[in-house]
């Protein structure tokens, strides 16, 4: 494993965030499959020497996790969701149409290496079923031709927006920013999309007051 | 007359830049926090236990009374962890906060810090979702720069680090002795309680584990008071809380409203069930709670008022299901999920949730045996109560809750599957009107 002066610098500054440094342990897994798209007995090896641990004590916490995953993903790794709410509204379907057309299963990567795929379990976006995943970024209210669209533009290499976040970037770049995660993408997609601002818009059409007394409407923009 | 909504977490989530410090700053953010810091810490104790406040990461524990817990001149350092690793099925509220509006959690944690007398506090973040993440991240960011966090916080003397930590896909993390020994870079399975979490937490010092939300209503509440806070709510489930709706209504999302608001005061404000649609059963609180159905739709949305019904609030993010969806099928995916979550550590959950999903996957293939059925529900008492942690409890709760008001359908199980009974496509968005 290659691991250049910036990763090293990374692995310092992630240690230092802690007062013990066992802590750092899953954030340089994360860091590792950043820079192999797995977590690789090398990748366990270099965490283990950083953290002064034995390589099993890191393995045996790296595979208790789903997310560090010990094959090689596909450049985008799409999840699905289908815990009961996002498969009855959709999911189900999404899931097949997703697996028939890239010709793979559940934690397979396609053979030109560009996809793998996920069943997942509730992504907190319930709201917005049935949920989907690029890169872990939310695509949210998903269909079978959404995500057929999806695929195709991810393949010509046409920038593809997440419904709430940022121009998706790769699998490898999304573990980078668990890793480190402030990436300077905060600033990407709403505040809040329709869904989340349902109960806000309700309230306003029915002329509701706002309700933080200390802080009334009539405060905007003073700063 | 209709309980009417009350953004307050949530009203100014439609400004565009609302995640931001000056989005936050602009209508009273941060001004809670010279506040605080005015008083003696143990009066801010005392003041969130005068608001009754209760824990939003679904047991409903009485904030100011956890942090009484923490002993105090015990030369040891204390610590804040703040739960952000909503997995629950249905649960779908942090989240949105973490992204909207971060700055009050940020704040919350300050004075929450302040008050139990920890200079470290961390936000433990699900991993898979990077945009709340780094919402949060750049907030802490920017209160440091701000000078709201670091050393000698406004010339008070107090100093804070707040650290971000991204989990890595475990349910059984938001279990908080769990998400400790994950934290501390281990698998993360419960710790045996007690010692509670408050006397002997992360690094065996002691430790404050509260919820997104709950850490949120604080500067809201040091803002505006007690019986500000009072006014919202009933006497044992005060203040309003963040209902995220999901399912078969026309506008699933985020619901601010007071506690006691009824479940169908929340389908009216969600447009109501979609087109063709009649209720089938709702969950008040994730799949870890037991369902309700049409005739308890008028129960008052509190602690006490679910726990009469039989059920719980739990994290109080209602799933609404209509006549297209098998309760069978829901069952066995939420036992599926319990099984893939279940950690190991102890043989009752381990063991029960994978003989109950093998079970009940032959109900839903429509070749159960009806005397099965007797056997789950054995299972289901041999979990709760035996396990190690409350995950076993919840693995042994959709099925009760189900049989309770549709045994039928379990019992039809033993001849017709699932989706015979049940066109998969009806339930889907997709399909939209339907009906069968
Ligand atoms: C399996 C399991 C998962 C849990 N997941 C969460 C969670 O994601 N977020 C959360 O705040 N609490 C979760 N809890 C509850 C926590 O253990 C704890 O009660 C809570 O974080 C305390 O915060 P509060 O008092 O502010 O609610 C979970 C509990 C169990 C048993
Ligand atoms: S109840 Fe389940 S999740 Fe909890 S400790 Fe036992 S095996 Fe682990
Ligand atoms: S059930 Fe799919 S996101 Fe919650």
């Amino acid at each position: 494993m290659e691991i250049d002066d910036t990763t090293r610098d990374e692995v310092r500054a992630i240690i230092a965030r802690y007062p013990e440094t066992r802590s750092a342990l899953l954030p340089l897994l994360h860091l590792v499959q950043s820079v192999e798209g797995s977590v690789t007995p090398d990748g366990i090896e270099f965490v283990a020497e950083q953290l002064e641990l034995t390589p099993a004590e890191v393995a045996s916490v790296a595979t208790f996790y789903t997310m560090y995953k010990r094959h090689r993903t596909g450049r985008h790794h799409i999840g699905v969701c289908t815990n009961s709410l996002c498969a009855l509204l959709g999911g189900d379907v999404v899931w097949k149409s997703l697996s028939d057309e890239l010709g793979i299963g559940h934690d397979e990567t396609t053979a030109d290496g560009e996809f793998s795929i996920e069943r997942i379990e509730c992504q907190a976006a319930c709201t917005h079923a049935p949920s989907v995943t690029i890169d872990w970024e939310y695509f949210d209210d998903a269909t079978p031709a959404s995500v057929s669209e999806v695929i195709a533009k991810l393949r010509a290499g046409e920038p593809v927006q997440s419904t709430r976040g940022p121009v998706i970037r790769d699998f490898r770049a999304t573990e980078h920013t668990l890793a480190v995660t402030d990436d300077g993408l905060a600033g990407e997609g709403p505040s809040a999309d329709h869904r989340m601002l349902a109960g806000l818009t309700a309230a306003k059409e029915r002329g509701m007051a706002l309700q933080d007394t200390a802080a009334p409407a009539s405060s905007e923009g003073e700063n | 007359m209709a309980t009417p909504l009350t953004p307050i977490l949530t009203a100014h989530w439609d400004d565009p830049d609302s995640f931001t410090i000056d989005g936050y700053s602009r209508h009273g953010g941060y001004d809670a926090l010279p506040k605080a810091l005015a008083m003696e810490p143990d009066a801010v104790i005392g003041l969130v236990k005068d608001t009754g406040l209760r824990g939003r990461g679904g047991a409903g524990f009485p904030t100011g009374l956890k942090w009484s817990f923490v002993p105090q001149n015990d030369g040891k350092p204390h610590y804040l962890v703040v739960n952000a690793d909503e997995s629950e099925p249905g649960a779908c509220k942090d989240m949105p906060l973490l992204m909207a509006n971060p700055h009050a959690l940020v704040e919350g944690i300050i004075i929450t810090c302040y008050a139990i007398r920890a200079r470290h506090a961390f936000i433990y973040v699900r991993g898979e979702v990077p945009h709340a993440i780094r919402r949060v991240a750049a907030a802490v960011r920017e209160a440091y720069q701000a000078g709201h966090i670091g050393t000698n916080i406004h010339g008070s003397g107090f100093d804070l680090d707040v650290v971000v930590h991204s989990g890595a896909g475990a349910y059984i993390c938001g279990e908080e002795t769990a998400l400790l020994d994950s934290l501390e870079g281990r698998r993360g399975q419960p710790r045996l309680k007690p010692p509670f979490p408050a006397v002997a937490g992360l690094y065996a010092s002691p430790t404050v584990v509260n919820n997104v939300e709950t850490i949120s209503n604080i500067p809201y509440i040091i803002r505006n008071g007690v019986d500000w806070f009072r006014q919202f709510g009933t006497e044992k489930s005060p203040g309003f809380k963040l209902f995220s709706v999901s399912g078969h209504v026309r506008s699933p999302g985020v619901y601010e409203a007071p506690l006691g608001i009824t479940m169908r005061e929340l389908i009216d404000y969600a447009g109501g069930m979609r087109e063709g649609s009649e209720l089938k059963f709702w969950v008040p609180g994730g799949s870890s709670v037991p369902m309700l159905t049409a005739e308890h739709l008028d129960l008052p949305m509190t602690y006490e008022a679910m726990a009469e019904a039989g059920t719980m609030l739990g994290t109080a993010t209602p799933m609404v299901f209509d006549q297209t969806v098998s309760v069978v099928k829901t069952v066995t995916r939420w036992l599926e999920f319990y099984k893939h979550e279940s950690c190991g550590k102890c043989t009752p959950c381990r063991e029960g949730t994978s003989w109950m999903t093998g079970l009940l996957e032959t109900f839903e293939a429509g070749h159960g045996q009806e005397s099965d059925l007797q056997i789950i529900d054995d299972i289901c008492h041999q979990i709760a109560g035996r396990s190690f942690c409350a995950l076993g409890d919840a693995a042994a709760t959709p099925f009760p809750g189900a049989m309770k008001y549709f045994r039928d359908e379990f019992v039809a199980g033993t001849h017709t599957s699932a989706d015979d009974a049940f066109n998969p496509v009806a339930s889907t968005v997709l399909a939209g009107a339907s009906t069968r």
